[in-house]
């Protein structure tokens, strides 16, 4: 007995003496996904919420413009004027209120009824006999709302453009036709560069959010402390706290693709490999940042509020995921290079909407993976100071 | 249990003497010394206590000595390993429950205890006969499927226990192993620390509960940072023979005699102990002024064996006078009843759970009434539903004669309440959380400007008025939190835990306010976990899962508990009775 208990004696000095042992690592990845998988939080936030996200995008938020309601002012009786308002009441994009006087309208407009309105003027007859010169119409739009605004004003033109081209006989032929394609998203449909998009939000959920949750739910708890006081090293201690919530990560982008696929219609063009390489590198700066953020704040709720300032925003705002990034000031555009989601979000609309194009892929893979790298620098250096 | 039950503790390093040396180590938070030039040695086979109040610094050294804090300046070694050069080994030579345990919650007993066995390189399988060895040392194999969470106080703390013990260390590193745990679960804990050291082991034990440091076969003695003792506890309980006495008999007269003889010259300390009172006099003081007191009131005079909490105050210089200067300016209660609260068949449900069962009783006009019970008991929810914070799901409660279902309003404003760690506004300054208490209470004009000044004056306040309340010493923050209580003059007052964490000689200040308070027959209401601060009450209400187990004096608590080998018990032995009897009944 006493023999035994001297060998075993020794075996543990041995064990500990070592900087990493492949079966501590493995008892705290156990440890951990016992933990996530009897954390019905866990699941929520990893399975649950991307569900939801992405029918919202899919089918809630829509940047394209249907049906948007105008009004049409026909001040003159002419049979070209009436030709013209038909045009407008043809067409689908646009829901058309006619009206004999621009006043009716003005209090439409102000209440949000309408979002513009077309006036065809008294002498349009006589604007169009003229040779070049001035205006047909004039196109009043909601200023408040500029998307819609400017949509409106092309519309309307395109609209008058297109009916002088087809049915004004006396008008003058263009010379040139402009018939534009739109590569990548032929119809332009917001769904299918938004869903791809939110699969990279859903990551800084995992990746950031969870991850910094967790991590602080142990300082808080106070277990971070006995595990620190064992022979396990700060680097066990991380991977083995990340890899789980590494593979949740994979899982969930997995199924976030394949609802993106199969019950959006979005097209994969690229291959899958190339998805999921992508997902695995953004994993790392996404996990970095939720390291950092829980070894500064090791309390959950302020935790959460860092994670939601630092990631989740402007993984929403400033990726290019939501708003273009070419048409922000040159200022927020220069923050937008440390957002580790931008890279990602450009590499996923590429996969899904282009197909593998190395030449994109790699300075993006290379970028996270930087940032990633800062991160994890920055955390193991306030973990390895643990207590102070 | 026998010794030979223990997990048996890895021999002691060859011609290391010491178990832990303390080498002149120092530690500074920002402009704080958490610990300032310490000096101490640990011996193997002995239970040391880290004794000392919040904010003495005994967690700090605890985590210099596990390696998670480097000192500042000295050194510490553990076991003969450098907690800084060999940080590496410390953690396989010793074995630390940290404060509430570092159990994972989610995890069942049985999982907290592999994880905790392979991190230090052991493995379930291989090593069953030392997992089967653990679990009956601490009782727990009946429950190894069961979720840590969902354990009592106690049986987490057998399990912390346990994690800690996994690689056989040469030392134990305990921080605070007795909070929220109920005195039967602590008797136990006892019991295995005891067969531990038997062992060799050299366990240290650190604690605010001054009493604990009795149980100790040595000391250290921490007081803002600095070591104010070192050795056995009886060698500073030593110091007060011949010095402490206990006047007998003083009934109803107690606390005026408290008083009086707490503003003797000689008397340096003293506490009410039943239905007597027990003093301290200063060191080379005559007995001469103390023994007339005792003639004038008939009492009884006798030599009382001395506690380590009156030696510790002893050794900070006495505690403060028996005068209360807020109770002083406080005029007389008058109540058109003689009964201050009263409730019956007080019950609350959380769901399935019940937390308060048919609780009754009735409390007199000036007297101090205490609530006791281990964490969970009960004392909180019955508390809350006595000043209307929570609606019973039964029952009634009244507070001077007003029902509190269904007038809440006009019984708050007729009691004062100080929540459990003191609850005061972190962003406002002292001045402003005092002005927002007289504001809610509507206090208006010259009187409020007169009764804002008058607890500045009394709590000694000038100085911090602008500083936020988080950055007042502890026992400042609880002046602050009673006067902000007490500001419209309520005559009941709910005390909900006053005196957690708050080192002894503020605790003494504290009652001396709370006693001249009753003496103006303001009803006090209190819950505590200091067992001897019972002492203080009239009478105790004793909660024990949800129920009432015990109403009456402490005098007569302690007698239904004496027995022939315990003639003399404390009040936490009459606890330990009364919960052991209901236990058994249940069973």
């Amino acid at each position: 007995m006493n023999r035994v208990r001297h060998r075993r004696g020794a075996e543990i000095e041995g064990a500990a003496a070592r900087r990493f042992d492949l079966r501590r690592l493995l008892a705290l990845i156990r440890k951990e996904s016992l933990q996530a998988w009897r954390d019905p939080s866990t699941l929520l936030i990893a399975f649950v919420l991307p569900a939801v996200l992405l029918f919202l995008f899919a089918y809630a938020v829509s940047l394209d413009v249907r049906r948007v309601r105008i009004g049409l002012v026909l001040e003159s009786q002419g049979a070209s004027a009436q030709a013209l308002a038909a045009a407008f009441a043809a067409t689908p994009y646009l829901d058309v209120t006619f009206a004999r006087d621009r006043r009716e309208l003005t209090g439409k407009i102000v209440s949000g009824a309408l979002r513009g309105y077309v006036v065809i003027p008294q002498d349009f007859e006589h604007r169009l006999a003229e040779p070049g010169g001035r205006p047909l119409t004039q196109v009043i739009t909601d200023g408040s709302l500029p998307n819609t605004a400017s949509f409106v004003a092309s519309y309307a033109q395109g609209v008058v453009q297109t009916w002088r081209a087809g049915a004004g006989p006396e008008a003058p032929r263009a010379a040139l036709v402009l018939e534009p394609r739109y590569w990548f998203n032929a119809e332009l449909e917001s769904r299918r560069s938004l869903v791809p998009g939110a699969i990279a939000i859903v990551m800084t959920i995992i990746g950031t959010m969870l991850t910094a949750l967790v991590v602080a739910r142990e300082w808080e708890r106070g277990t971070m402390e006995a595990v620190l006081s064992t022979p396990a090293s700060v680097a066990e201690i991380l991977i083995g706290k990340l890899s789980p919530y590494f593979v949740l990560g994979m899982l969930s982008t997995l199924a976030a693709a394949g609802l993106a696929i199969f019950v959006f219609q979005v097209p994969l063009r690229g291959s899958l490999p190339a998805l999921l390489v992508l997902s695995a590198v953004f994993m790392v700066p996404a996990l970095g940042q939720g390291l950092l953020i829980s070894s500064l704040a090791r309390n959950q709720f302020l935790a959460a509020q860092i994670a939601l300032f630092s990631g989740f925003l402007p993984a929403f705002m400033l990726s290019g995921f939501l708003f273009e990034i070419d048409s922000m000031p040159v200022w927020i555009r220069a923050i937008t290079f440390l957002v580790p989601a931008r890279y990602f979000v450009a590499s996923l609309k590429t996969v899904f909407l282009a197909g593998d194009i190395g030449s994109v892929f790699l300075p993006n893979l290379l970028t996270m993976a930087a940032i990633g790298l800062v991160f994890f620098l920055l955390a193991k250096r306030a973990t390895r100071k643990s207590l102070e | 249990m026998r010794p030979s039950d223990a997990p048996a503790a890895a021999a002691p390093r060859a011609g290391t003497e010491d178990a832990v040396v303390i080498d002149g180590v120092s530690k500074r938070f920002g402009a704080v010394w958490a610990l300032r030039d310490l000096r101490a040695r640990i011996r193997y086979g002995r239970l040391t206590g880290l004794v000392g109040p919040d904010g003495a610094g005994k967690t700090t050294l605890m985590r210099i000595l596990t390696g998670l804090l480097a000192p500042d300046a000295g050194r510490a070694a553990v076991a003969g390993f450098d907690t800084v050069a060999d940080k590496e080994a410390i953690p396989v030579a010793t074995g630390y429950m940290p404060q509430r345990f570092g159990l994972y919650e989610d995890l069942s007993v049985m999982e907290n205890l592999r994880l905790y066995a392979r991190l230090r390189g052991m493995d379930a399988e291989r090593n069953a006969d030392l997992f089967a060895e653990l679990l009956a040392f601490t009782r727990l194999a009946p429950f190894t499927q069961r979720l840590a969470g969902k354990l009592s106080g106690g049986m987490k703390q057998k399990l912390g226990l346990a994690c800690a013990l996994m690689a056989r260390p040469k030392v134990l590193l305990l921080d605070e192993p007795g909070v929220g745990v109920d005195p039967v679960s602590r008797q136990d804990l006892w019991r295995m620390v005891q067969a531990l050291t038997d062992d060799g082991m050299a366990v240290v034990w650190s604690t605010a509960y001054l009493d604990e440091a009795e149980r100790c076969g040595s000391v250290l003695l921490l007081n803002r940072g600095e070591l104010a003792f070192d050795g056995p506890p009886a060698d500073l309980t030593g110091r007060l023979r011949e010095r402490s006495f206990r006047l007998e008999g003083l009934g109803a007269r107690r606390r005026a005699v408290l008083a009086e003889a707490l503003d003797l010259a000689g008397v340096g300390d003293g506490v009410i102990q039943g239905a007597g009172v027990r003093v301290v006099l200063r060191a080379g003081a005559e007995a001469a002024p103390i023994r007339a007191l005792a003639a004038r009131e008939g009492a009884r005079l006798a030599p009382a064996p001395a506690r380590f909490e009156d030696a510790f105050i002893d050794l900070l210089g006495g505690g403060p006078g028996g005068t209360s200067a807020l109770a002083e300016g406080m005029p007389p209660v008058d109540l058109a009843s003689d009964v201050a609260v009263s409730c019956r068949n007080l019950t609350k449900r959380f769901g399935d759970f019940i937390a308060a069962d048919n609780v009754s009783f009735e409390v007199r006009k000036g007297e101090i009434f205490g609530l006791l019970g281990p964490n969970g008991a009960g004392k909180s929810t019955t508390f809350k539903m006595l000043c209307g914070l929570l609606k019973p799901t039964r029952g009634e409660a009244h507070v001077v004669g007003l029902d509190l279902r269904r007038a809440t309003g006009a019984a708050k404003s007729r009691l004062g309440y100080m929540a459990q760690k003191f609850s005061l506004y972190g962003l406002l300054s002292v001045r402003q959380n005092l002005e927002f208490a007289a504001g809610v209470y509507g206090l208006e004009g010259a009187a409020r400007r007169e009764r804002i000044g008058e607890m500045i004056a009394i709590f000694d306040l000038g100085a911090w008025l602008e500083a936020p309340p988080q950055t007042l010493p502890l026992g400042h923050k609880q002046r602050l939190a009673l006067a902000c209580a007490l500001m419209h003059r309520p005559p009941v007052l709910f005390l909900d835990e006053p005196t957690s964490g708050v080192d002894p000689i503020t605790r003494r200040e504290f009652w001396t306010h709370i006693n001249g308070l009753a003496r103006k027959g303001v009803t006090v209401m209190v819950t505590t976990h200091f067992m001897d601060e019972a002492e203080y009450c009239d009478r105790v209400a004793m909660l024990y899962r949800a129920r009432l187990i015990a109403l009456d004096t402490p005098d007569a608590l302690k007698r239904g508990a004496a027995s022939a080998a315990r003639p003399d018990p404390t009040m936490e032995d009459a606890f330990i009775r009364l919960v052991e009897a209901e236990d058994e009944a249940a069973a």
